[in-house]
């Protein structure tokens, strides 16, 4: 690498040390050396941290899976592993467990993504205004993403129960009858969204906030003077100010909703969480991969349904930018 | 001067840098190579467990009354609440050969797995001094093809019917569980007809007359020596008729809607019992513990317990201890003693794990004992008698304990969600086949 490249732009003079060295000499020379190095090398150094965990923890991870999907191999038996080539791929394109999860992780994506985005919108234009303990509601909104999935799931779970739940029991004041949550397929969508949306609509906001503090206030100014509302406002001047911040949220919400797990997966507890309900109502990808590899105990099976989630999030995030730069173009 | 320090510094953060970042992989890989948990130092023995569920080694003492017997030795028990996620980790463990304990608990639906594929890494037990009061199959149920033993027992699951007495009277049915057992007396069919005779009568259509379909499903089938799998490891669900009898029976008692749908152990099961959502429940000895709990004092007394028509085993557990362990020989020392008669008896009076040694089966502890909970019921003689029909031989499959879940599932299908029983057994068949094909 560059430590050994010979020429040094702020080379130490005597960095060629003249003929017939005595040990002054050699001692220069290597103190050279090492200036030479430290310069050279503690660059390197320092962002070696991040690409060796990169490597060991990213990369090497993603090598080792493409390879395992290429295999049939249990998990108790890692050693034997059996060479298919692509024939995992294959079976998962047949299996139509693989595109029901596809689905439902479309659909429950949807649900709690677009809601969410929208509330937050709305709640971060509400903190946005001029009020009293401003900080204590910036932080209240984003208590709930500081929760843990698991604990957030627990409860909901609880809250959703369909005997003894806290929501069928209000929805049985207004006369609803009991709603089986879990096994439902859109009830049990609509529940997991929640939980979703609980978690995540106030850091959204917080993103928004920040983004709407950045626009120059004579812009509000110069709208009200022409007349418009504080919904044309809204519209007209704030939503354009924190377009790039909406693009934002959504590939993030994007990226999260398509790696949907810990919720489903305690929404249903046991084995029910791991398939997604008995019908696999509500199973994602991620659950899909969680049953292959921890449940049915084939490796290469989960490493396949890693991969098509990858290659996945390539596509959607090579559409992105497609739609991106056609909207660019078009303004 | 200064210059020279300021890039002696750098210098130093470098090499810390590039250090902890080596550190970091080396660490990762290193831990391989780590023990169990457990060793030797100072004169002191240290052993790990990792067990599961509630084996009552750690909650009724036994494991304090060991280290006070043994003041050389030091216990340290994890306890996962849950079984499959505790197998999930054990089976991460065993494949990278780190995270493992001194001593596994081992739940009887792995037990053929483990048995199978990881053999090598568990000691042998069949030599193990004093440990031949054990009933004949539970130890042929961790034993592999030559003759080696991964595993010593712990409880077994004999299986009886629990039933609310008060229920059962406003729906007009006996309530004295001698007259209540003859109602279903030889034929599991039976349970469901009174199930029937329960629903015509019963003054109070909030309260089904049992829990769940897979209850009464599991104890068809656990009452066989052959299950989903027949001896030579080969999958026969499809095909052994005591399968299919024990479908048919649960998908009518799911399809006459004779079941509170609920799904044991899981959300909506516990408030069932504390709320008295259903009349009965198929249970195994080890159930009484949780149902007691979960029901409350203010149903005790009216929660009885008849025989079942026929005798099965649901559950139990085995305790193995690892190959790679630094104290092998004294963990097969409190394996031994924590499995032997004496704790197996008195882990029945505390919290009524049920003996797996033949020995304790004789004990008066055993077969005097009494629930206070269950209206006084006399489980030690009814569920001995259920031990005693159980077959001697038990053919055991890999799979087991997905297959069984798969079928819970199944027959969740046609009772929450109104699948056909044809259908749900074809969305059953097909995941069985994903699973353990």
């Amino acid at each position: 690498m560059a430590i050994s490249t010979p020429t040094t732009p702020d080379g130490a003079p005597g960095a060629a040390p003249p003929a017939g060295s005595g040990t002054g000499a050699e001692r220069q020379r290597r103190s050279a050396l090492l200036h030479r190095l430290d310069v050279r090398g503690a660059p390197y150094a320092f962002v070696a941290p991040f690409f060796v965990v990169f490597a060991a923890f990213s990369f090497y991870p993603l090598i080792y899976t493409s390879w395992i999907s290429l295999h049939r191999v249990e998990l108790s038996t890692l050693n034997l592993m059996e060479w298919v080539g692509f024939d995992n791929y294959t079976a998962l394109w047949d299996d139509d467990r693989f595109w029901n999860a596809l689905l439902n992780t479309f659909t429950i994506g949807v649900l709690s993504t677009v809601p969410q985005l929208l509330m937050a919108l709305g709640l971060a234009h509400l903190l946005n205004y001029r009020l009293r303990g401003s900080t204590f509601f910036r932080v209240a909104a984003l208590t709930p993403y500081a929760t843990s999935v698991g604990a957030a799931a627990l409860v909901f779970t609880m809250l959703f129960e369909r005997d003894f739940g806290m929501i069928n029991w209000m929805l049985s004041m207004v006369g609803v009858d009991n709603v089986d949550w879990e096994n439902n397929k859109w009830a049990a969508q609509a529940a997991i969204s929640t939980i979703v949306i609980w978690r995540w609509t106030g850091y959204n906001a917080l993103l928004y906030l920040a983004a709407m503090q950045a626009i120059p206030r004579d812009r509000y100014e110069a709208a009200a003077i022409d007349g418009a509302s504080r919904w044309q406002q809204f519209l007209t001047v704030t939503i354009p100010g924190i377009r790039s911040t909406i693009v934002f949220t959504i590939v993030l919400s994007t990226i999260g909703a398509t790696q949907l797990f810990g919720e489903p997966l305690i929404f249903g507890q046991g084995p029910n969480g791991i398939t997604g309900g008995a019908d696999n109502q509500y199973q994602t990808l991620g659950l899909l991969l969680y049953e292959e590899g921890w449940k049915n105990y084939q490796m290469g099976r989960a490493a396949t349904v890693a991969w098509a989630m990858f290659l996945l999030l390539i596509v959607l995030f090579v559409v992105q930018r497609v739609v991106k730069r056609v909207l660019a173009r078009k303004a | 001067m200064g210059k020279a320090r300021r890039k002696l510094r750098t210098r130093a953060v470098a090499a810390v840098s590039a250090v902890s970042a080596l550190g970091l992989v080396v660490g990762c890989g290193g831990s391989d190579s780590g023990g169990t948990g457990g060793g030797k130092k100072d004169g002191k023995v240290t052993i790990t467990m990792g067990l599961f569920g509630v084996m009552g080694f750690k909650e009724t003492g036994l494991l304090d009354k060991y280290m006070k017997e043994h003041p050389n030795v030091v216990i340290k028990a994890d306890v996962a609440g849950d079984e499959q996620t505790y197998y999930t980790a054990l089976q991460t463990h065993l494949a990278a050969g780190s995270g493992l304990k001194d001593i596994q608990g081992i739940e009887i639906g792995r037990a053929k797995e483990l048995s199978d594929t990881q053999k090598d890494k568990f000691v042998d037990l069949a030599g193990v001094a004093g440990t031949d009061h054990f009933l004949p199959w539970k130890q042929s149920q961790v034993t592999t093809a030559d003759k080696k033993v991964i595993g010593l027992g712990t409880d077994i699951g004999p299986m009886a019917v629990c039933y609310r007495k008060d229920l059962f009277e406003q729906a007009g049915l006996p309530t004295d569980r001698d007259e209540v057992a003859k109602l279903w007396e030889g034929d599991w069919s039976k349970y469901v007809d009174a199930g029937k005779r329960f629903k015509q009568k019963s003054k109070d259509d909030k309260v089904a007359f049992m829990d769940s379909s897979s209850g009464l499903f599991n104890a068809m089938i656990y009452g066989n020596s052959q299950q989903f799998y027949d001896k030579d490891g080969e999958l026969i669900y499809a095909t052994n008729p005591v399968v299919k009898d024990a479908w048919k029976l649960a998908s009518e008692a799911a399809t006459s809607d004779l079941t509170a749908k609920l799904r044991q152990f899981q959300p909506g099961w516990d408030p069932g019992l504390a709320n008295s959502t259903f009349a009965s429940t198929v249970c195994p000895a080890w159930m009484l513990a949780h149902i007691s709990e979960k029901a409350g004092p203010k149903n005790k007394g009216k929660w009885d317990v008849a025989k079942a028509p026929k005798g099965a085993n649901w559950g139990g557990a085995f305790l193995g201890v690892m190959e790679k362990s630094p104290v092998k020989k004294e963990a097969q020392e409190l394996v031994a003693w924590l499995t032997a008669p004496e704790q197996q008896a008195y882990l029945f009076k505390e919290i009524g794990n049920f003996p797996s040694s033949q020995t304790a089966l004789g004990m008066p502890e055993v077969v005097d004992a009494e629930s206070d909970y269950f209206s006084g019921a006399p489980i030690g003689k009814i569920f001995s008698a259920a031990a005693k029909e159980i077959p001697d031989e038990q053919v055991l499959g890999r799979k087991d304990g997905t297959i069984k879940d798969i079928f819970s599932q199944g027959l969740t299908l046609i009772e929450a969600q109104n699948k056909s029983p044809n259908e749900a057994w074809k969305t059953t068949d097909k995941r069985i086949e994903k699973a353990a094909g």
